[in-house]
């Protein structure tokens, strides 16, 4: 399956590592160390529900059920997602 | 009520200003709470004039001017100094971010600073520190910032930013003294978990144009040193980000100053003053701005300070016809002040300049002098008490 992750684990973002509205600019900023990034609408999508208390699976499952997308298809996606914030240390799962 | 008569250089100014784009909405702020500080860097960013304390904002002043940053669109706030953690009222100020939503990093030099002050701080909710150091080791840092024990000082408030589990950035000035040290920079960097170091070669305005003669490393050290951070960029992809602030004296292409003038950024002085870059006040005839009596906003949109060099319309010929110029925004108004004596010259970095040979000269006479002797940055006159 080449998941990175097991759909038990729980993501988290870093301390340092916030996720807010940008009233003033209308979008969704991911605020870390010296660094603001601009996560597209999926990725907004899977990091406002990145809290520390849902699951990879629950989380794969609202996307899934929310969008009406192949639940396979979103799993590989927020698995490669979180992988790629769990490498820039932005996101740490546990479980 | 008084009523004026407008003059027609008023009339024009309103004009002009009814037809100038409104600028986009700053990203950072760099807040200089306050002068003071515990060290004496030669290459301080502090303006060589230091602001004493008594001028410095009082809180409420500050909490109004952060609730403004954050409805201008700041989205993260650059705790400074000085030493920032001198002001008692830090953590009140902490807290005041949070609640408008401003991401805080703490900038600090790292002495004098407590496990409980740190605990306080973490407590009120800081995002992010950031650690100077001034050597790789206890005898380099000494001597930088002319301070005995500061390197101990140092790991022990790395040590307990990580306890904390805040994240952490190692920031290290480079020159000639320790240049070579970049390695050993990158190796401290690692060992204390910081997952983020800044390699800032020293950027000549203020104290550190006074001791450039004492600072400024030969071209070979500075290519051998963008040659160790290159190759460490990739070996340390994933474990350690580098981010580096490039020499300029051996430059081809200027930096692109602060990303543009009054484009992403402002900085806020310790006495309210309100300056597109930390070194602006060294361009004469500049009228900035203060807290006291304008809004944050209103400073960003009409100050003439910050529409001086905004935009490209200031930029000479050279620059206008460039097809670098929303790459590099014309380079450094402060270093074209100091080297041209001209703010909206070319800056001489940019091998354009008619002045590159002579910016080149200036670097290549500085490297070989063989200075050793600080101008340690110091309030000119002693302090009275308060």
């Amino acid at each position: 399956m080449g998941q990175h992750f097991a759909p038990t684990g729980t993501p988290k973002l870093a301390r340092g590592v916030r996720l807010r509205h940008d009233e003033a600019r209308g979008q969704w900023v991911l605020l870390a160390p010296e660094r603001v990034l601009n996560p597209d609408p999926v990725a907004v999508e899977i990091l406002r529900r990145v809290d520390g208390e849902r699951s990879i699976a629950g989380i794969v499952d609202e996307l899934a059920q929310a969008f009406t997308v192949e639940r396979e298809r979103v799993e590989a996606d927020v698995d490669d997602f979180l992988k790629g914030l769990v490498d820039k240390g932005m996101v740490e799962v546990s479980g | 009520m008084n009523v004026a008569t407008p003059s027609l250089a008023d009339l024009a100014g309103q004009a002009k200003a009814l037809v100038r784009p409104k600028p986009p909405a700053p990203y950072g702020m760099l807040a200089e709470l306050t002068h003071r500080c515990p060290l004496q860097c030669p290459y301080c960013s502090n303006p060589v004039e230091l602001d004493r304390r008594n001028v410095e904002l009082d809180t409420a002043t500050w909490l109004r001017v952060f609730e403004e940053a954050a409805k201008l669109g700041v989205l993260q706030v650059h705790l400074s100094g000085g030493e920032p953690t001198a002001r008692r009222d830090l953590e009140a100020m902490i807290r005041h971010c949070v609640e408008v939503g401003l991401y805080t990093n703490l900038i600090t030099a790292g002495v004098g600073v407590t496990a409980e002050r740190l605990q306080s701080l973490a407590d009120a909710g800081v995002d992010h520190v950031q650690l100077s150091f001034q050597g790789a080791d206890a005898a380099m840092t000494a001597h930088v910032s002319n301070m005995k024990d500061a390197f101990e000082r140092k790991l022990a408030v790395a040590r307990e930013v990580r306890r904390l589990g805040l994240p952490l950035t190692v920031n290290a000035v480079v020159h000639r003294a320790n240049i070579h040290q970049i390695p050993d920079f990158l190796e401290l960097a690692q060992r204390l978990g910081a997952r983020r170091i800044e390699i800032a070669h020293a950027q000549y305005y203020g104290w550190a144009l006074r001791n450039r003669a004492a600072l400024m490393p030969t071209r070979e050290q500075v290519f051998k040193a963008l040659e160790i951070v290159d190759e460490a960029r990739v070996r340390l992809d994933g474990i350690l980000t580098i981010d580096a602030v490039v020499p300029d004296y051996y430059a081809k292409y200027p930096k692109p100053c602060m990303n543009g003038w009054g484009r992403q950024s402002l900085n806020v002085t310790p006495s309210g003053k309100v300056l597109p870059c930390h070194a602006a006040e060294t361009i004469p005839g500049l009228d900035f701005w203060n807290v006291a009596e304008h809004s944050l906003s209103e400073i960003w949109l009409d100050s003439p300070a910050f529409n001086a060099f905004r935009g490209t319309d200031w930029m000479p010929e050279l620059c206008q016809s460039c097809e670098r110029k929303e790459k590099d925004w014309g380079g450094c108004r402060c270093q074209a002040m100091a080297i041209a004596g001209d703010a909206s010259a070319t800056d001489p970095a940019c091998h354009k300049s008619p002045l590159h040979a002579h910016l080149l000269a200036l670097a290549e006479e500085d490297a070989a002098a063989g200075v050793d002797q600080y101008d340690y940055r110091r309030f000119t006159v002693p302090e009275t008490s308060q």
